[in-house]
């Protein structure tokens, strides 16, 4: 097999990918950033993150223009501005210098990188490619996670792994079976059939699990509605992925036989699994997860119960990816290998290496140390 | 707005050149290991003048989406320090030692709107500036300066691009900018991005400042190279080391200091960092200040000066003589 076939030039040959840029990522939930700024990394740029007086969430480049010194280290100042802590240069919320306390005036140059931000579904997105093409009509669809009729919490994962094996993971729920044995998992799973579609920026699987005991997870969450309930359900699981790293997943179980599969869940209980993925690094990723649900909006005890529980399950999870992520770097002689199962990952991964391309770059991983033959130098006049 | 600073020298060979407007060449260059250019780019390149290498900046005027055709535009200034003459007899096929594009100059997305101001040669830096806006639809006003239609660069094609978002003002036709009322004029919401002679672009900054207009909505860049008087010859003596040389039309005072052996500090060789600061000791004449570091208190006081860009001139016959002192 060489470069020059063709038909071999799938995305089977990159086990872990670069991330686009022309894309909102989350860049923290809206209660992280606040005007104590802090710093994160995002799609392997450091960010200063503050909200200006009036509440507006701020992204600068987490270095200053003079010496690099963290931004985030410094403190907010006048409407919008933050001071560099070490020698006090003050910048807007756009990242232009304003104050530049040891001279007279402002060097015309001293800005700072300032990224375009939205603040939706209860959190903070970054755009860190073009800006002309920023277009806030771009965040993907989350709005269970702020919609009156829904209500439930979720936390954050740092999971040390590149995004696509996170994504891999949530395209996939026949792993639930083997990774998450005494909360959801359950043989049906790899058992049953299951249906892919996809479009320009989403791809969708749809699974049923129809007439089966539900497992321990799920037999509570009925309850928690139908308290007397006992016998066999309808399960589903219907992923929703929209590009580049979000997949919100329609979870539940119904009373078997009452109609879910046609579209009448009312003798069920339904949650949505909100996962977007932001990548810090090339091997690390933000996970911003959250477990919706539509019954039982009072309970604060089932909020913080559901969250819990998914924390669990997601360990799982987490512990799994690391590994998979070292043994990937471990044996780099290794490609992988695809199943069926796989389709609805491969989607995202052709979806994904779309919009690289897009913006001009491939989908192969840059090696750890590129060699260069012409290095980054300084050089000064005559 | 990510910006990049990192030089990564690469070589470019030249592909086409040709006068597009009076004094202006255009140079077409493709480098060997192209990047995108972003608005407001320029690329810092190596050029031989007396058989001595000198670094040069020019803006980006437009470039292919890959990078892989970068155009750059150079008017020979009557006072050229060589730069430009060497540029204009660049032929095709000459290959040159040139930097990845350089960003100092970023054009915001997102702003209510935008002023846009070129006075002559200036317009290099704000074409992309104006063909972005264009393609995202902001809101903006492109202000060309010029002496005649015949010295301004890009002129048609800007005028079919932009239709009635470009003003136009040509001194020889009694039309020539009033700053004054142009800054009057200006929302205070808008932002401006300017590239043209220092002495436009103090007007403007002084008239900016006097409305009290929010700096930072201000954006400028200058490479140093104009000035409110032409370049003249002049001496410079330094007391303590007992240097005396004398700067030569084409030379910077900073060129002529290093080859007389004074150990200089610098770094940007625009006058914008403020390292190369001289202070004056005497002076026969006057400091034609062309940085954009001191205030105008301080250049008023004529006490210090960026020698990298600016000059002793004289108003009679005798040669400017100023006497320093250095770091």
């Amino acid at each position: 097999m060489t470069d020059t076939m063709p038909a071999r030039q799938t995305s089977t040959t990159h086990k872990v990918m670069p991330h686009p840029l022309n894309a909102w990522y989350v860049a923290a939930w809206d209660h992280e950033v606040t005007r104590t700024p802090m710093s994160r990394r995002i799609a392997d740029r450091p960010l200063a993150l503050y909200r200006t007086e009036d509440g507006r969430a701020v992204a600068l480049a987490d270095a200053c223009w003079h010496r690099l010194a963290p931004l985030s280290m410094g403190k907010v100042v006048g409407r919008d501005g933050i001071q560099c802590p070490y020698h006090g240069i003050v910048y807007d919320s756009l990242g232009r210098c304003v104050s530049m306390p040891a001279q007279e005036t402002i060097n015309p140059s001293a800005t700072v990188p300032s990224f375009p931000v939205v603040e939706r579904y209860r959190y903070v997105w970054v755009w860190l490619g073009d800006p002309a093409l920023a277009d806030p009509d771009l965040v993907p669809d989350m709005h269970q996670m702020d919609d009156p009729a829904w209500a439930g919490d979720g936390l954050t994962i740092h999971a040390k792994c590149n995004f696509q094996l996170v994504l891999d993971n949530l395209m996939d729920l026949t792993h639930e079976e083997f990774v998450h044995t005494s909360s959801i998992g359950q043989e049906e799973l790899s058992e049953s059939e299951f249906i892919v579609s996809h479009d320009e920026r989403t791809v969708t699987v749809e699974r049923w699990m129809l007439g089966i005991d539900a497992p321990p997870f799920w037999l509570k969450n009925i309850r928690d509605k139908f308290p007397d309930f006992s016998g066999k359900v309808d399960r589903w699981q219907i992923i929703h992925f929209e590009a580049p790293s979000t997949i919100c997943i329609d979870v539940g179980v119904a009373k078997a036989g009452t109609g879910a599969p046609e579209g009448d869940r009312s003798q069920g209980v339904n949650g949505y699994v909100m996962n977007t993925i932001t990548p810090e690094t090339d091997r690390t990723s933000h996970y911003f997860w959250a477990f919706m649900r539509n019954y039982r909006l009072e309970s604060q005890l089932i909020t913080t119960q559901l969250r819990q529980g998914v924390t669990r399950v997601f360990g799982e999870d987490e512990v799994m990816l690391q590994a998979q992520q070292e043994a990937i770097d471990a044996n780099p002689d290794y490609e992988f290998y695809n199943l069926n199962i796989d389709a609805g990952g491969m989607w995202a991964r052709r979806i994904i290496e779309r919009m690289l391309a897009a913006e001009g770059r491939s989908a192969r991983m840059a090696p750890a140390a590129p060699a260069s033959s012409m290095t980054p130098v300084r050089r000064t006049g005559a | 707005m990510v910006a990049s600073n990192i030089e990564v020298w690469q070589h470019a060979t030249v592909v086409e050149t040709s006068e597009i407007a009076t004094g202006i060449r255009r140079i077409v260059l493709e480098p060997n290991r192209p990047v995108k250019a972003d608005p407001g780019t320029h690329l810092d390149l190596m050029v031989t003048i007396d058989g001595r290498p000198e670094r040069r900046s020019y803006s980006i005027v437009d470039a292919s989406p890959d990078g892989r055709r970068v155009a750059l535009s150079v008017f020979r200034t009557p006072a050229s320090r060589g730069g430009s003459i060497a540029m204009h007899a660049l032929q095709v096929g000459d290959v040159l030692e040139v930097t990845q594009p350089l960003q100092n100059f970023p054009l915001r997305h997102g702003a209510p709107r935008y002023l846009l101001l070129a006075g002559g040669v200036g317009i290099t830096a704000i074409v992309a500036m104006a063909r972005a806006l264009a393609r995202v639809k902001a809101e903006f006003t492109l202000v060309y300066a010029g002496r005649s239609r015949a010295a301004m660069a890009y002129l048609a094609e800007l005028e079919a691009e932009l239709g009635d978002r470009i003003r136009i003002h040509v001194d020889d036709e009694g039309t020539t900018m009033s700053v004054a009322g142009l800054v009057e004029q200006i929302a205070e919401d808008t932002e401006v991005y300017m590239c043209g002679p220092i002495r436009l672009m103090d007007a403007v900054r002084r008239a900016w400042n006097d409305r009290g207009l929010p700096p930072q909505q201000l954006r400028y860049e200058t490479f140093g190279a104009s000035g409110w008087f032409d370049p003249q010859e002049f001496t410079v003596r330094i007391p303590r080391l007992g240097v005396e040389t004398v700067v030569p039309k084409g030379r910077s005072m900073l060129e002529a200091l290093e080859e007389a052996g004074v150990d200089m500090m610098f770094d940007c060789r625009r006058g914008e960092c403020g390292l190369c600061e001289v202070r004056v000791l005497d002076l026969a004449g006057d400091v034609d200040h062309r940085d954009v570091f001191y205030s105008d208190r301080q250049k008023e006081a004529r006490a210090k000066m960026c020698c990298c860009v600016s000059r002793a001139v004289s108003a009679t016959d005798a040669p400017a003589v100023v006497s320093i002192e250095v770091s």
